[in-house]
């Protein structure tokens, strides 16, 4: 299967996997989350043992792997869960519905488990699954039924989930792990930048993001193929756009994510031309980067618990090239000519900015002209006083109106049978958002 | 109102035309949507404005009165048009409509059912979201505000992408037709454990379910009757804070009787100081933000969940 599908049965075939694309391991039940791209050669670590990933091709996002102890060792194979209900992949506080058990009785002196580790490694070698290794535990042990189920499948049989990078899961993974990489841009933060600057099919959206990528590459699954996301950069070099890479865009939205120094940006008639040795400068500097963009993906590892083993996975092999591995798209391409005339001509349809290093005002001043008459914008910043001042000096210079600052508030709750409360654990803080809408300057 | 036709995009030379719908800015929270009728006017405190001084000009524009008051045209947006549009039920509003976009995974091309319409506030997100090619179905069981969202849809130009039925969902479900093709689907019922086993027939497999609740007993409801069918079921809620910002100087305190502590003049240009003030030295005007007082305490509980893939 190639990664360039034909745009006619796209939406079907996306729903399954294919060579080269990339997926979201979710391990345990929201244990562990891997980035992985799908090739013949990769593989994961789970305990300390290496599973190919390869049985994972072809199948439909959705579906659910586990560990199974095979000849040439171990091995994910798909499996269905019952359809009873989940018992054994509560989340929360990890008790079953029907009862209710609890850490009381045990104790932990080491004398509970009379089965060794080597023992179960040799009923490993002979092929015992997941399963049976986890009643021969609990055969031998005298506390191990105490402990609840969930805990008990987690260690013996981990479950792979397959999952499709979209904007909220990898935004809620890079939070988890990397907060820093996404200057701390939280899920619900991220997609009300995206209603409210309007982004929708056919726009021509400016962007300057200092996230990593994250933001654009929202932008262009909203967009799907049509109009442009332009990144946007202040100086010489571009900023970083790899987690762009994780969504799996074919040909046709990869086309509409393309980038340009903001000076290219501004035409003769307003008067704002740049020098051109800063031009030329900026070739240099972009073409650089984009050699060190182009090499192929790393694999990147999410982490959200310790509890058990949780060990790196292992970087896709690249050293057998018999393996034809499809490389992931490129994007984020140099913006053509005619495409930049447009926007000098037309305006952008919006602004987004999420540049939790710069000076907010010093660079919506200076952006501001290329936004078309009554485009809407929305400014992400990790403080609050940037904010104010650059709502304030937009409001002093006429420039804008309905502006609006506002930090979101998000809290998860847990939610079963006579134990429904708000999750002990919430992230406090999301970020705050200057938004209002471009005024015609008369 | 979507930036589908080129011609309707957002430019700097494109004009408001007769026919166009606007929205008239008075104040942040008064604003109104109009459609530009040559030979109409709109009359309001700032006086009388005649809609033919409107055609021609730029979006964005300010506009005067014949007294000398002014308003501004902007283009329509489902986040403006969320704040103008006639209230024939409780709406959603922005925090929960942008979260639910992102959750449900809808990118252009999905198709998305919902039920109920109610005054088409999420609605016209939705079909933002899934415009040029994808379609929305929504339902409603109430016959005259299924007419009222249908004219609405009429006005923002939203018809092609979103039919309105009438049906009571909880008690027949969603149509057969739609069986096995939605890529998510949204419920916002009294009841909506009665419409779960409806909404996981009509999803695609993986396809994502999202039900709104103001309570938590029909949380926990629903969120009982998606385990059979559904896995990842989350519950959360969202809420946004606002700030208001002022320019305002902070007295320096100078032990003196005289000095007021940390007074804050609304808006209060620099002013040179006083003789007898010699001795109250004040800073530079600052810029500072707070959180209004004013907020909303809760909307709904939004849960969501994903269809188990079971082949």
């Amino acid at each position: 299967m190639s990664a360039n599908k034909p745009q006619s049965d796209l939406f079907e075939s996306l729903r399954s996997t294919w060579e080269g694309c990339s997926v979201l391991l979710d391990i345990n039940d929201g244990d562990r989350l891997v980035f992985a791209r799908l090739s013949a050669g990769a593989t994961l670590k789970i305990g300390n043992k290496n599973c190919s990933l390869q049985p994972l091709l072809g199948c439909p996002f959705g579906s659910f792997f586990r560990v199974e102890n095979g000849t040439q060792g171990p091995y994910l194979s798909r499996y269905t869960p019952s359809t009873e209900g989940n018992n054994v992949l509560e989340k929360g506080d990890g008790q079953s519905i029907d009862e209710l058990r609890d850490n009381r009785a045990l104790v932990d002196n080491n004398k509970a488990q009379s089965l060794t580790g080597e023992d179960i490694n040799e009923m490993r070698r002979l092929g015992a699954t997941g399963d049976e290794i986890v009643e021969a535990l609990i055969a031998n042990s005298a506390t191990f039924e105490k402990k609840t189920v969930f805990s008990q499948q987690k260690k013996y049989a981990p479950i792979v989930l397959l999952r499709r990078p979209f904007t909220r899961s990898i935004c809620e993974a890079y939070l988890k792990k990397y907060p820093t990489r996404i200057g701390f841009l939280r899920m619900d933060t991220l997609s009300l930048l995206l209603s409210m600057a309007n982004v929708s099919a056919n726009s021509d959206v400016l962007v300057v993001d200092m996230v990593g990528g994250l933001l654009t590459g929202a932008v262009a699954e909203r967009l799907g193929g049509t109009g442009y996301v332009c990144n946007t950069y202040i100086g010489g070099s571009p900023y970083p756009m790899d987690i762009a890479r994780i969504f799996n865009f074919g040909d046709e939205i990869c086309k509409r994510i393309v980038r340009s120094p903001l000076t290219d940006l501004f035409s003769v008639q307003n008067g704002l031309q740049k020098p051109v040795s800063q031009d030329s400068d900026s070739c240099n500097m972009e073409s650089q980067s984009n050699d060190r963009i182009s090499s192929p993906v790393s694999m990147e590892e999410v982490s959200l618990a310790s509890e058990n083993v949780i060990t790196d996975l292992i970087p896709e092999s690249t050293s057998s090239p018999v393996i034809k591995m499809s490389k992931p798209a490129k994007l984020g391409e140099k913006a053509p000519q005619e495409i930049i005339s447009s926007w000098k001509e037309h305006g952008f349809s919006c602004l987004i900015i999420a540049a939790p290093e710069l000076d907010t005002w010093s660079l919506v001043k200076e952006i501001f002209p290329l936004m078309s008459n009554s485009a809407p914008f929305a400014i992400y910043h990790q403080y609050l006083q940037p904010l104010a001042t650059c709502m304030h000096n937009l409001q002093l210079g006429k420039m804008a109106i309905g502006m609006q600052i506002s930090e979101p508030w998000l809290r998860e709750y847990q939610v079963l049978p006579s134990r429904t409360h708000p999750c002990m654990r919430m992230n406090a803080f999301g970020g705050y958002i200057l938004s209002g809408t471009k005024i015609s300057p008369n | 109102m979507l930036p589908i036709d080129s011609t309707k995009k957002l430019s700097f030379t494109r004009c408001i035309r007769d026919g166009d719908l606007v929205i008239v800015y008075e104040r942040y929270d008064n604003m109104k949507a109009i459609e530009v009728c040559d030979g109409s006017v709109l009359e309001n405190r700032f006086g009388v404005f005649k809609h033919s001084d409107w055609v021609g000009k730029q979006f964005g524009s300010k506009v005067f009165s014949t007294k000398g008051g002014f308003v501004y045209l902007l283009a329509p947006t489902p986040e403006l048009w969320t704040l103008v549009l006639s209230h024939r039920t409780q709406i959603l509003y922005i925090a929960d409509i942008s979260f639910v976009i992102m959750f449900l995974e809808i990118v252009p091309g999905c198709l998305v059912l919902e039920s109920g319409t109610g005054s088409g506030s999420l609605t016209t997100s939705l079909a933002r979201a899934v415009a040029p090619k994808g379609h929305v179905y929504t339902f409603d069981f109430h016959e005259q505000r299924a007419v009222s969202a249908r004219e609405d849809f009429e006005k923002t130009g939203l018809s092609n992408l979103v039919t309105v039925g009438v049906r009571d969902i909880q008690g027949e479900g969603f149509p057969d037709e739609l069986s096995g093709m939605a890529d998510s689907v949204f419920l916002d019922l009294p009841q909506p454990w009665l419409a779960i086993p409806s909404a996981g027939k009509m999803l695609k497999q993986d396809g994502i379910l999202c039900s709104f609740s103001p309570c938590i007993e029909q949380v926990e409801r629903a969120s009982e009757t998606m385990r059979s069918s559904f896995t990842d079921i989350r519950t959360f809620e969202i809420l946004l804070r606002t700030y208001e910002v002022r320019e305002g100087k902070l007295d320096d305190f100078q032990g003196d009787e005289a000095a007021s502590l940390g007074s804050l003049p609304r808006k209060r240009r620099q002013r040179s100081n006083e003789g007898s003030n010699v001795r109250e030295t004040t800073g530079p005007p600052t810029v500072m933000a707070r959180p209004c007082s004013e907020a909303k305490g809760h909307t709904g509980y939004l849960t969501f969940a994903r269809l188990k893939c079971l082949s």
